[in-house]
């Protein structure tokens, strides 16, 4: 057991950090707890950033992940607008800003990640945006509104909330993306074929395969010479795992993102690291990074458990969900390097889409879903059965998903 | 302020006084309560909020909606009384509620 004097410092007051100190709490951490913020607003919960927040459907207080009386009552010592400027692993103590010392026994890495800049002529210019906290979302906020123009560079996740959110909001909006289709990086061909033309149909002006110039002060200018006019840009060309700290401590992998195991560890046993920061290991053994809210809740878990003695949970099927128009897409496992992909029932009924991704043995290990969350629970319970299951009978809707899924 | 008693899987209980127009799910993450992760933060989009619901309470909690019922279907751990608690909202006639976790929410 830990001497109830050992002290865990946390860095990163977002999701992962903010659940790791609830977790210690719940496993019996005796000790001291201190939980380090870079930003000055209690954790919040991100996702919303580009959905209900960017549509005026949340308030600050349903952002918020835990109320501010939590940590108190907690014994969880939180300290906003205080970021960390550097670790002396020999010592084990942190610099913050102002030049404050201050020691520790664990450290929990929780620095997240940061949205990719890319070296566009006028990338600096006011008009051009990227999203990743609070303070992003209220500055984009501002600046989507009817009639307004608003031209998304990158057709990932990010990038298709804010155009689904612009146009709810009365913007019109253009999409522009690099690659043959959407969601080219996260999601097989026909969720994205899905998605493409649910956002054409609610009038985005999409176009594929182009190159960008240069971002003027009013348009965004294509490799072929096209000017899209345009009152607000957002950047949503994917994010970088913060790991500058971790980096000058010699805690960073060249590529970027700090290692770890399937108990949060690090190459250094007084330091855990947790959610979008990480490169973790993924299902199929590759190492990888996942940024989602399960995975950094799994990981706060891990970390967690291992810092108070407690075996490690055993691994959680991988998942994520987005929300576009009135759309739910959930999707678990990965699709990447499956052998085959069942869609099941009419994707061009256009309104919902089940596809299941099974390996070369049968077995499914992913699934996407829209509006289909009947298919994506029986999917996400399959993955973790990994047994075969007949692509047929998954094909067809007449076969009901119970008599699959369970076990 | 009406109450709520969580009863973790291994049997401790945790007696929290939930806000009314709060969901039943917000008076456990608040509180710490064990076994709730809520990833989604009550979108009814993740399943990790689930509990039974004491069957003397089965009634003024109602049933869920078409999504939350979707939702838990293949739950792993899925009985007849199965909820989502973020689809629960406090009310002064939900005083002494009594809600169960599962072993798991994975
Ligand atoms: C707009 C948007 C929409 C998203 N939608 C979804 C979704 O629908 N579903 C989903 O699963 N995931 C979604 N995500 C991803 C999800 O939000 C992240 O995976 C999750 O927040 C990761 O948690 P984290 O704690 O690792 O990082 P973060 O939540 O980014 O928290 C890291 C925190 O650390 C702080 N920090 C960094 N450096 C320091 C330092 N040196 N000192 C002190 N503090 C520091 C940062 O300021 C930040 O507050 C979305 C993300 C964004 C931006
Ligand atoms: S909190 Fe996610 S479904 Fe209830």
């Amino acid at each position: 057991m830990e001497p109830a004097t050992a002290r865990v410092v946390i860095i990163g007051a977002g999701h992962a950090g903010s659940n790791a100190a609830a977790f210690l709490r719940q496993y019996g951490w005796p000790g001291e707890i201190i939980l380090l913020g870079e930003e000055p607003v209690l954790p919040y919960h991100r996702p919303p950033l580009s959905k209900a927040w960017l549509k005026g459907e949340a308030t600050a207080e349903s952002l918020a992940l835990r109320p501010a009386e939590f940590y108190g009552k907690q014994h969880v010592t939180l300290h906003l607008g205080t970021p960390a400027e550097a670790i002396d692993r020999g010592a084990k103590t942190l610099r913050l800003a102002g030049g404050e010392a201050l020691a520790y026994d664990h450290l929990i890495l929780a620095t997240g990640a940061r949205a990719r800049r890319i070296p566009l002529p006028g990338a600096d210019l006011p008009l051009v945006h990227t999203l990743r906290n609070a303070a992003d979302a209220d500055r984009l906020k501002a600046g989507i509104g009817p009639g307004r123009r608003v031209v998304v560079i990158g057709a990932g996740w990010i990038g298709l909330e804010v155009a689904a959110s612009a146009r709810a909001l009365g913007a019109a909006a253009t999409v522009l993306e690099a690659q043959d289709r959407v969601l080219a990086r996260v999601a097989s061909p026909a969720l994205s074929a899905f998605v493409d033309a649910a956002h054409r149909r609610r009038g985005v002006d999409l176009r594929l395969r182009v190159g960008i110039e240069a971002i003027e002060p009013d348009a965004v200018r294509l490799a072929d010479g096209t000017r899209i006019p345009a009152d607000l840009v957002l950047l949503g060309v994917g994010a970088v795992a913060e790991d500058a700290l971790a980096r000058a401590a010699g805690l960073a992998e060249p590529g970027g993102g700090i290692r770890v195991d399937g108990s949060a560890r690090t190459a250094d046993p007084a330091i855990h690291a947790i959610g979008d920061c990480t490169i973790r290991p993924l299902p199929g053994g590759a190492m990888g990074r996942l940024e989602s809210v399960p995975s950094a809740t799994e990981q706060a878990k891990q970390a967690a458990a291992d810092l108070c003695g407690r075996p490690v949970p055993a691994p959680e099927v991988c998942w994520f969900w987005s929300d576009q128009y009135e759309l739910r897409i959930q999707v678990a496992g990965l699709a990447q390097g499956a052998a085959q992909g069942v869609v099941r029932g009419d994707p061009a009924a256009g309104d919902r889409l089940a596809v299941f991704h099974l390996d070369a043995a049968g077995a499914v290990q992913a699934v996407e879903a829209v509006n289909a969350a009947p298919e994506f629970m029986a999917g996400k319970r399959l993955i973790a059965l990994g047994r075969p299951v007949p692509a047929a009978r998954l094909a067809d809707p007449a076969t009901p998903l119970a008599a699959l899924a369970t076990a | 302020m009406p109450k709520v008693t969580y009863i973790e899987h291994n049997g401790t209980e945790h007696a929290v006084e939930v806000p009314v127009g709060l969901s039943v799910m917000r008076g456990a993450v608040d509180n710490n309560v064990p076994g709730i992760d809520a990833d989604c933060g009550g979108e009814c989009a993740c399943a990790t909020c689930h509990v039974f619901v004491d069957p003397a309470w089965e009634a003024r909690t109602g049933t869920p909606s078409e999504q939350e019922a979707s939702m838990l279907s293949f739950a792993a751990t899925k009985q007849d009384n199965s909820r989502l608690s973020c689809q629960i909202e406090m009310t002064a006639a939900l005083d002494g509620l009594v809600v169960r976790m599962p072993e798991a929410q994975h």
